[in-house]
Parts: C-alpha cells; structure tokens; sequence
C-alpha cells in the first residue's frame, strides 16, 4: 500500500504532529511518502526517514491551506497513494475535507489508532467527544485518514529518504492574511503532551499566575474549564471539554474544576489524569488517576517545588 | 452625477454617462446557517443492536451547540446590522428534527429547509447540502467547526469543495465589509486575521457570538415560518460506523496527602511514566 503524508512545516521546524503521521502512516503497513508543507531545514526533512518515510516530497513555498488542497492532490496523483494521512488538528480539519471531496476517498477524522485492513478497512475514532468510539469503515478505493494528536508514538525504524523539490500548480487563493497575532501560552493546547489546567475554583483570573508558573516548570500547555472561559479570565481557545477542544495528553493536572459530564467528555482520553479539588465528592475523582483533596491555593504552591526540585535532580 | 435606485434588495447606481457600465452593489446578505440534530451534552450515551446503534431512549436533542450558538446567531447578528438580508437554515435528517429546526427558527431564522434523509455520512449530507445552495445566490455558508456526536468537523470543508469556494476554519470573529469577510482564526498558538470576498463557507468556533435564549416572541413566529422539505439528490456514503464501544473504565483514583506533592511528583515520574 503507498500512502502519503501530509507533514506541516514553520520556521525550519518539523511539527511533532508531522513525525507523528509518518510514524502512523508506517505502522498502517504502507511505503510512506511524506509531503513536507513550509519551510524546513534539510536535516529535519531528511530526518523523516528515521521515522519511516522512504521519500519526501518538500515543498518550500508557503501555501495557505485552500493551495495545499490543491498540492496534496497532485501529490497522491504522482505516488499513486490510497491512503492519505493528516493530523486532526486545524491544518488538517482545513484540508482533509476538501480533498476528500474533491478524490471522492472516504475519510476518517479523529483516528485513535492504526486502521485494520483485514479484508474491510476500519479504523476507531472518537464519538460522542470522548464518551464513546466507533469503528468506522471505509469504503471508497482512495481513503484518507486524519489522526488524533497523541495516538501514536514517536519510534525511530531507522531509515533513510530521498528528497526531491516539489512545486505543483496551485489555484490562487482569494483568501489574504492581513496580520498575524501571538497567542499567549507558549505549547499549542491541542498537541500538548502535558497540560494544566483550572477552574472557578480558582476564584479569579488574579490567581491563574500559580497555574502560569506550574505549566512553565514541567513544560505544559495551560488550559481552562467552560465557566472560566465565558466569564472571560481566560481566552477562548484554552477551554477544554465538550464545546470546546477536545485534547488527549499524556497528562491531565486538573485544579479547582468539578468535573462536569461536558468538561470530562474533552478530557477523558488522557492517559493519566490528576485532580486536586477541595470537595472530596467532585465528580471529577471518578474519573482521576490520582486525587489531591485540597485546597488549591496551598497544594499548587507546593506542587511547583516538589515539580522543580524533582527537574532540578534530572540534571 | 448618479441616479439612485432602490429595488428589493439592491442598490443600483447608474452612471449618466453615455457608454458606461452600470455598477450595481449588493447591499444585503442571503446566509446559509448549517445546523445539525445532536443529543444533549448531559446525555449518557449507551447503544443498542449489538453496539451497532446509538441508544436515543430518554435523549434529549438538541440544536449542535457550535451551529447554534456561533453561526446561528452571528448569521443573525450580520443580518440585523445591514438592516435586510435573510437566514436560511439547513439541515439533513428525518421529519422528527423539526423540532430542532423549530427551535433555531424560535431564535430568528427566517426560513428553514430539511433535505428529507437520513444523514448517512458526512459526504452525503454536504453533498446534498451543496446540491441545494448551488444557484441560490448566498453569500455565505456557515457550519459550527465539528458537531458534538460525531466530532468530524467534515461537513464545511467537503461544502466548499463541492460549491468550488474558499473555505476557512475555525472562525473565532466574524464581520463584513461590503463585499469582504474579514475572519479572526485561532491556529496553533496563533490568530490569524484573514479576508476574504464573499461567497465563502465558514466553520464557526467558540468567540464569534453568544448563545441567545430564543423568546416568547421568537417561539410564537417560528411556528408559522416556512420549512422546505425537499427529497435527497441520489449519493453514495463512502464511511459507515460499523460498531461502538465505550471507553475503558478507569481503575480508581490513588488519594495522595495534601501536604506530600513530592510523592505524587514520584509516581507521576515512577509509577505513571508521564514526566
């Protein structure tokens, strides 16, 4: 089977959602190509191999995702690829879709794993964010697969990949990029491996420094319950549950957050999930890994020196 | 000089000028809201037929909350600042959901349609989506970024493929400028402000508009306002669920001491592997 990868590049940088796919694409049993989206160094793109691409094609433009549609098509008519793979994250929810159409390839978004191809090929997902999975057929001849951040690991097969230049026509977007603005928060919450998180009961927006600082000594993406996030003392894109993003790290440190059926339903997926909460009968006890009964503003504190003096022995 | 002309919804300038064109402006909008049925966020989700169906005994459904809440009410807000223009709203699925488009026409759109099927996949339904809007003359199609049953977030991107449009998401802001959407995008760490002529297909996420509570007012015209039923075109799915399951079961919380965060750090570190 040839499949092909789309991997997203920026400031010379590879995205770890990118290894990711390539990795996918592998373990779904396949010759991967990867196309390489935006600026690169040339020891990232040949790195893929390591990761189990057998070829690369790069594309160095930046192209917005309208024109990728557009590349990723050319790209699977010159590898004759059936299955097509994206990360499902906002790149790839942009241009999965559209190309799907456009093949007529049946897609799956929100891949937990490798699909099995034993006759029909299926491949679970998330349903019901997160209270639920489904195996889901496709049935087209062309299939494109968008998988959720964090279901693969990262593992080396140790190969190498040619690399060729790839610049296929593209149609003109009518779509114009007027300014772009930094987000705070330095680690994109949907691909974070690490995340931390806080609700009302953390009272006031004057009080997230301690949650700030926390994120920063283990390296987490900050992120917020629904309440919090309407009432404004945090931004929009760090609400985390049913109606808001959907995230899947490796580990989930909940603090001063109930646990509301919505919230969980956004969080349930995460490996392992910590909760600290001065109400021993919060909802969210039930569903943590490890439980903290109380009071946020003494535990966070000292959670923050155990964390750095635990760093600080790594060293 | 200009002789100014108001007709329905369109403003025409005329030059008086021998040999010049006419310029006619379009100074209203014709939004498509898509809207799809999705159970409650509080239900508990179960199955039945052998885990092959989704269990709807005792769900309450409901309008999609990113359909409702951001494109529904942006779409009307967007109408209601011009002063004219109108909000169609769309979905695909039996005659049950009328309910649920009651419910959005209770909250200010103006008319509805429901393409009479049930909605097999996604292709299916923006496929019949865009069979519908081509030739309508709209503005803008606009869809919550992802429903909350299915989590696809499909449906915007395949519409706007299938129409030949631009398409962007996900949509935090939203506002028009005569002919331009001007769009605020929060992507990985980032927020994008893009522009873009009209027609164009958007998915609205969490920042655009605010829930409205649709009122006694609101709930009274919806029972009059018109839904269009209309037969599906003829297209092939191209996914099925073949089967569910549910999550696995978390073995119970380890309670640790307040007072001892060095020794969660350590299991976090020895027992969990997570740091």
């Amino acid at each position: 089977m040839s499949v092909l990868v789309f991997v997203e590049a920026s400031n010379g940088k590879i995205k770890k959602v990118g290894f990711e796919g390539v990795v996918y694409g592998k373990l779904a049993g396949g010759s991967v190509s990867a196309v390489v989206c935006g600026e690169a160094d040339a020891a990232e793109v040949a790195s893929l191999g390591e990761y189990g691409a057998s070829h690369v094609l790069h594309v160095k433009k930046n192209y917005d995702t309208g024109a990728l549609v557009d590349v990723m098509a050319a790209a699977a008519d010159k590898t004759g690829a059936s299955l097509i793979v994206f990360p499902f994250d906002n790149t790839g929810k942009a241009i999965a879709p559209r190309l799907s159409a456009r093949l007529k390839a049946g897609l799956v978004s929100g891949a937990l794993g490798i699909p099995s191809i034993d006759g029909a090929f299926k491949v679970k997902k998330n349903v019901f964010s997160g209270k639920a999975i489904a195996e889901v057929e496709i049935k087209t001849d062309k299939k494109i697969v968008a998988f959720s951040p964090n279901s693969v690991g990262l593992q080396k097969s140790g190969g190498t990949a040619t690399v060729e230049e790839f610049s296929p026509a593209v149609k003109e977007s009518k779509i114009k990029l007027i300014e772009t603005k930094k987000l705070e928060g330095e680690v994109p919450l949907p691909e974070a491996e690490l995340v931390v998180s806080a609700g009302r009961g953390l009272k006031g927006p004057e009080n997230w420094g301690m949650i700030e600082e926390l994120a920063r000594v283990i390296g987490a993406a900050t992120a917020c319950s629904r309440p919090v996030a309407d009432a404004h003392w945090r931004p929009h894109h760090e609400h985390v549950g049913q109606t808001g993003v959907a995230i899947r790290p490796n580990l989930y440190i909940a603090i001063g957050i109930s646990g509301a059926i919505q919230h969980l339903a956004g969080v349930n997926q995460s490996k392992v999930i910590v909760v600290v909460n001065n109400d021993p009968e919060a909802p969210f006890f039930k569903a943590a890994d490890y439980g903290v009964v109380g009071d946020a503003f003494q535990v966070v504190p000292r959670m923050i020196e155990s964390f750095k003096k635990f760093k600080a022995s790594q060293h | 000089m200009f002789v100014y002309t108001a007709l329905k919804d369109f403003i025409i300038f005329v030059p008086l000028r021998k040999n010049s064109s006419y310029l006619i402006f379009k100074l209203t909008m014709n939004i498509l809201v898509c809207i799809s049925k999705v159970p409650d966020t509080t239900s508990k989700i179960a199955f039945t037929d052998n885990n092959t169906k989704f269990d709807t005994t005792n769900v309450q459904f409901i309008v999609n909350p990113s359909d409702e809440w951001y494109a529904l009410v942006r779409a009307l807000e967007i109408k209601e600042s011009l002063g004219s223009g109108n909000v169609t709203i769309i979905t695909v699925g039996p005659a049950e959901d009328d309910a649920i488009i009651r419910k959005a026409l209770a909250i200010g759109a103006d008319e509805a349609v429901r393409i009479n099927a049930n909605p097999h996949d996604s292709y299916f339904v923006a496929a019949q989506i865009a069979e519908y809007a081509k030739n309508k003359n709209f503005d803008l199609i606009l869809t919550g970024k992802e429903t909350i049953d299915y989590n696809n977030a499909e449906v915007g991107g395949m519409i706007a493929e299938l129409m030949g449009w631009e398409y962007i998401t996900p949509a935090n802001k939203l506002d028009i400028n005569g002919r331009i959407a001007r769009v605020e995008s929060e992507v990985g760490g980032e927020t994008r402000v893009l522009e873009c002529e009209m027609p164009l297909v958007i998915s609205a996420a969490k920042g655009m508009a605010d829930q409205r509570i649709p009122n006694m007012r609101g709930i009274m015209a919806a029972r009059t306002k018109p839904i269009h039923v209309i037969e599906p075109a003829p297209v092939n799915a191209q996914v099925a669920i073949t089967r569910f399951e549910l999550p696995p079961a978390k073995a119970g919380v380890k309670l640790i001491d307040p007072e001892n965060m060095d020794e969660l750090v350590r299991l976090l570190h020895d027992e969990a592997k997570v740091i």
